[in-house]
């Protein structure tokens, strides 16, 4: 018995190793699982706070560029308002409540951003008391940003698409073909548009957006345009079709978040029928 | 060590941990190779230190950069490597009497050769457990190898730079 102490009372540096390489990587395995339980990540408040005041400082530099980018943004949207202002001697008409508007946006500030390793997230100066929600999608005037994955009192973490365990349903806009965009951690100006078939007649240029099946993006929100397109080496049957997004994840300022009003309700129909819901 | 060293120690451990997450975060040169600058803070440690504090605080400077980066788990799984490799090495990379006790592995003091055959091999290690645990199942082998190898080596000119710029040829650390 004295030995088998004495042995790893010797050892017991190794055995701390052991044990801290261990909840080193049980730490990483729980915290990569989408629907994991994250513990700790900077949607913490002490954390979050300091990476504000860092965001504080670097963001008034890009202020400039963010306000322009919102005015045009805010002229491009009055512009659309124009074409939906009801004329004073049109009948109300009662709409039917399939037609409602079921999107509610919000927005938020970038405090910050990775964008340098395979997973990467963002964290967004919004949380729960905001009415932040895991899971609802985030994208910026450029195109699409990511989705919420946890949720504080006043931050919240999302995943980046540059983020190789999310995937986001999207469609050709030309063709109305659609597939899972997913980024392959190589390029960060690109990402995969994936299970495209191989007769789908896909060119260099066409836009790709999000084709609103998940019912998390609406439909049409702008993800890139394709910059190259392929056979698929390991799997004939499909493309590999090459996309540039319109998003710049090397400045991210402000991004708006859109939560879908009617996500639980698809979300169990999916459950009830055993599919696989993508995000 | 004395309670002066104690405070200067961590004084410079502070620093570099607030550039690495202010400054270096984002900073990658070509997309490949990463500057982890806060373990400087940990090879300058004197060779009196022994294993298990020193992975003990790896670990914790490792898990307070994963929060900051949200990498939870990674650059701790790294750094407590890191640290449990730094006395073994220590020992088999110093000449033959072994280094003076007091002496702390810092370029000022033993050299620019002998730190770079000390340094590289450890900061390589580092980044081949972290581009690992960051890439598992997704990037190819020759990708991690290549961001492991240019990432070391950047770390180590900027651990050099910082060095000849900062470090007090007498006292260690100014």
């Amino acid at each position: 018995m004295l030995r088998i102490l004495q042995f790893l009372y010797r050892v017991r540096a190794f055995l701390l190793f052991a044990f801290l390489e261990f909840l080193a990587i049980w730490m990483i395995v729980s915290n990569n699982s989408p629907q994991g339980a994250a513990f700790f990540n900077s949607s913490n408040e002490l954390v979050g706070n300091a990476l504000k005041k860092q965001a504080d400082v670097v963001q008034f530099f890009s202020l400039a560029d963010a306000n322009s980018a919102l005015v045009d943004e805010n002229a491009k949207l009055k512009q659309e308002l124009l074409k939906f202002q009801v004329k004073p001697d049109s009948m109300p008409l009662a709409i039917d409540s399939t037609l409602e508007a079921n999107f509610k946006l919000k927005g938020a500030r970038v405090v910050a951003y990775s964008l340098r390793f395979s997973q990467n997230y963002l964290t967004l100066h919004k949380g729960s008391k905001d009415g932040i929600k895991p899971g609802m999608g985030v994208f910026n005037s450029q195109g699409i940003v990511g989705r919420v994955k946890s949720v504080s009192d006043n931050y919240s973490v999302a995943f980046s698409v540059l983020n190789t365990s999310l995937l986001i349903s999207a469609k050709i806009k030309s063709s109305e073909v659609f597939g899972s965009v997913q980024w392959d951690g190589g390029n960060t100006s690109e990402v995969q548009l994936l299970y495209v078939p191989r007769h789908v007649k896909a060119t260099k240029g066409d836009t790709v957006i999000t084709s609103g099946f998940n019912a998390v993006f609406p439909e049409g929100i702008l993800i890139g345009q394709i910059s190259k397109v392929e056979v698929n080496k390991k799997d004939p049957n499909y493309l590999a079709i090459t996309v540039k997004l319109s998003t710049d994840f090397s400045k991210l300022t402000y991004v708006y978040l859109v939560e879908n009003t009617q996500y639980q309700e698809i979300d169990s129909l999916y459950r009830q029928s055993d599919l696989p819901n993508e995000y | 060590m004395n309670i002066r060293n104690l405070i200067s120690y961590s004084l410079v451990i502070l620093i570099l941990g607030l550039v690495q997450i202010l400054f270096l975060k984002n900073l990658a040169l070509f997309g490949h190779a990463f500057g982890f600058l806060y373990l400087l803070g940990l090879l300058i440690l004197p060779s009196t230190l022994r294993t298990i504090p020193l992975m003990l605080l790896a670990f914790v400077l490792g898990f307070i950069l994963d929060v900051f980066f949200e990498t939870i788990g990674m650059h701790a799984a790294a750094a407590t490597l890191f640290a449990f490799l730094k006395p073994f090495w220590l020992k088999t990379a110093s000449p033959t009497g072994g280094f003076d006790e007091a002496e702390e592995p810092s370029l000022p003091q033993i050299g620019l050769g002998r730190y770079v055959s000390y340094a590289f091999p450890l900061l390589f290690v580092y980044s081949l457990a972290f581009f690992t645990a960051d890439q598992w199942g997704t990037g190819g082998v020759i990708g991690v190898l290549s961001k492991s190898f240019f990432s070391a080596l950047f770390t180590l000119l900027l651990t050099i730079l910082v060095q000849l710029l900062f470090f007090r040829r007498k006292r260690g650390i100014s």
